[in-house]
């Protein structure tokens, strides 16, 4: 599905700022794994993320998605068959522009020159009503006037939508308050089932990086340091991942913002 | 002043307001929809007015409003190109359009500053003699105008409920998520400008073909006087529907030629007309910003009070 082989990146090369921010790293994914991914800040999490998703373009390695090679492929390309969430929800829909005309600008079908049908205006509603929230009622209403949690909550409507071959989180319920984050984990686990999607996740919540998805991965300075799936996964605890980082990495999980519970 | 004296006024303000409304359409796109003060609308203007005086000079009226139009494109194509395949900052690629395109009208005009066409056949004459007998003899230019401006608002609300439309006003509204998503904003930028340029161009077209005469400042300032429309029309009009808003900065054009007209009538010197304008301009975008201030400032002094 996903073959990433030997990337690496390094910002502002050949001054005081360089910085590797991913070295040489090599990843492979299966159709429909769900993975989680914690590391420390700075580990090159959200990095990995913006070389996957064209952000930029790698110094060296290539990407593959779906056998086809997009390693050069502009971010608006790619942005095609990769949905994508951030952590802050502003980030994700227009504000200016209703529920239903963001709706039709994810949905990415028909011509340029083709009008919202009817037929897709129910199925938006009907989509919509999936979460619950009360937002199918309020289709002709801007989303700047939706909170945080329904923001996210409809990007990640909007990211899916186009059935995409990969969904990248970053982080995406970080910004919501506890209740509502758990609501948005709720749906993200139920569309990644139903869809079928191939998915992969940042997260600061260890616990719920072991309890969602099939695979698990820690990130350390640029490069993945552990890789835990199948039966080595199961019954793991948080402090099995802390012990096992510690042995990986030769110091403690330095991170104001993990949550170790 | 007699009643008919204030028709008179009311109409030439109509007439006028409605020719410029196209240019203000015109920032209803790139300015509300795009997010990008296109100032190249001077120059495109002018060129629009050029351009349509020398098609329609040489004997072809209608010719001369998609010609126009034509030339807009190609200025906004121009403008778009700058600012999204080589860096240059949106603003300052305007500009150097804007720049550029002086020496190019006056090209235009075969290298004069000045086009008369009072023996010219314009799409205005054409309407004149087409009404000659009818009731509406004596309103020729407004129907004209109404027909062009009727048809863009037309254009605009369907064109903007498409994808294409969406996703240029999504490329103004959220550039964060446009940039992850798979609109390509170089893409919908150049589309929205090239729109955007032809109607000022063909708003141009018109204004020379109903004054029968071009020159080369005919657009000068006229960024200024569509932003102070556009606004003005914003306050009637602001939220709503795409043809709703489309209508309102009609109206706001109106309003402000109507406005400037009966300044006229009380002796305010023509050439005040871009003063004005600046400052309603001022008055519009600051306002808001001010308002917001105010609870502060008057914090502030009271805290300075008790200081005391």
């Amino acid at each position: 599905m996903l073959r990433i082989e030997h990337i690496s990146k390094t910002f502002n090369p050949g001054t005081v700022n360089e910085k590797t921010a991913i070295r040489d790293l090599s990843l492979h994914l299966k159709r429909g794994d769900f993975v989680t991914i914690i590391g420390a800040n700075g580990a090159g999490k959200s990095t990995l993320f913006n070389a996957i998703a064209g952000s930029f373009f790698c110094d060296s390695g290539s990407i593959f998605l779906d056998g086809k090679d997009i390693t050069f492929q502009p971010e608006y390309r790619r942005a095609k068959v990769i949905g994508r969430l951030f952590q802050d929800p502003m980030l994700g829909s227009a504000p200016g522009m209703t529920i239903e005309e963001n709706l039709a600008l994810a949905a990415g079908r028909g011509g340029w020159l083709s009008h919202v049908t009817r037929e897709e205006k129910t199925a938006f509603r009907d989509r919509l009503a999936l979460l619950n929230m009360g937002l199918e009622d309020r289709m002709k209403q801007p989303v700047g006037l939706l909170s945080g949690g329904q923001r996210q909550a409809l990007t990640l409507m909007m990211a899916t939508m186009a059935d995409p071959k990969l969904l990248l989180l970053d982080e995406h319920t970080a910004a919501l308050d506890p209740g509502t984050a758990e609501k948005v984990i709720e749906l993200t686990k139920r569309i990644v089932e139903e869809d079928r999607l191939t998915c992969l996740m940042i997260t600061h919540n260890m616990q719920s990086a072991l309890d969602l998805g099939n695979r698990t991965l820690m990130m350390d300075a640029g490069n993945i340091i552990l890789d835990i799936q199948g039966r080595e996964r199961d019954g793991l605890t948080v402090d099995d991942l802390l012990q096992r980082f510690r042995a990986g990495v030769g110091k403690a999980m330095d991170n104001d913002r993990m949550l170790l519970s | 002043m007699t009643f008919s004296a204030a028709l008179g006024l009311g109409q030439t303000a109509l007439e006028l307001g409605l020719i410029n409304s196209l240019t203000v359409l015109a920032l209803f796109l790139s300015y509300s929809m795009l997010n990008v003060c296109d100032l190249s609308t001077d120059g495109c203007f002018t060129l629009g007015a050029c351009v349509g005086a020398v098609v329609a000079i040489s004997g072809h009226p209608w010719l001369a409003l998609p010609a126009a139009m034509a030339a807009g494109i190609a200025s906004g194509f121009v403008t778009a190109v700058l600012q999204t395949r080589m860096g240059i900052e949106s603003l300052l690629a305007g500009i150097i359009v804007n720049t550029g395109l002086y020496s190019i009208n006056i090209a235009v005009m075969g290298n004069s500053s000045l086009l008369n066409m009072n023996k010219t056949v314009t799409v205005f004459t054409k309407a004149k003699d087409l009404l000659k007998d009818s009731f509406l003899a004596g309103q020729y230019k407004l129907l004209v105008a109404l027909i062009a401006v009727a048809l863009t608002i037309l254009f605009l609300s369907l064109f903007l409920r498409t994808r294409l439309g969406l996703a240029i006003r999504a490329t103004g509204n959220n550039p964060d998520m446009v940039r992850s998503s798979s609109i390509n904003p170089a893409f919908t930028t150049t589309v929205g400008l090239c729109i955007a340029n032809a109607f000022t161009a063909l708003s141009g077209c018109l204004l020379a073909q109903s004054q029968k005469s071009v020159n080369i400042d005919i657009g000068s300032g006229m960024v200024t006087v569509a932003l102070a429309s556009l606004l003005i029309g914003g306050t009637f009009m602001g939220k709503g529907s795409i043809t709703k808003r489309a209508i309102g900065v009609v109206l706001g054009s109106f309003i402000f030629r109507l406005v400037y007209a009966i300044a006229l009538r009380f002796h305010m010197p023509a050439s005040m007309l871009k003063l004005v304008s600046a400052l309603i301009v001022i008055a519009a975008i600051s306002g808001p910003y001010l308002k917001k201030q105010a609870p502060l400032i008057r914090q502030r002094l009271k805290h300075m009070d008790r200081g005391e």
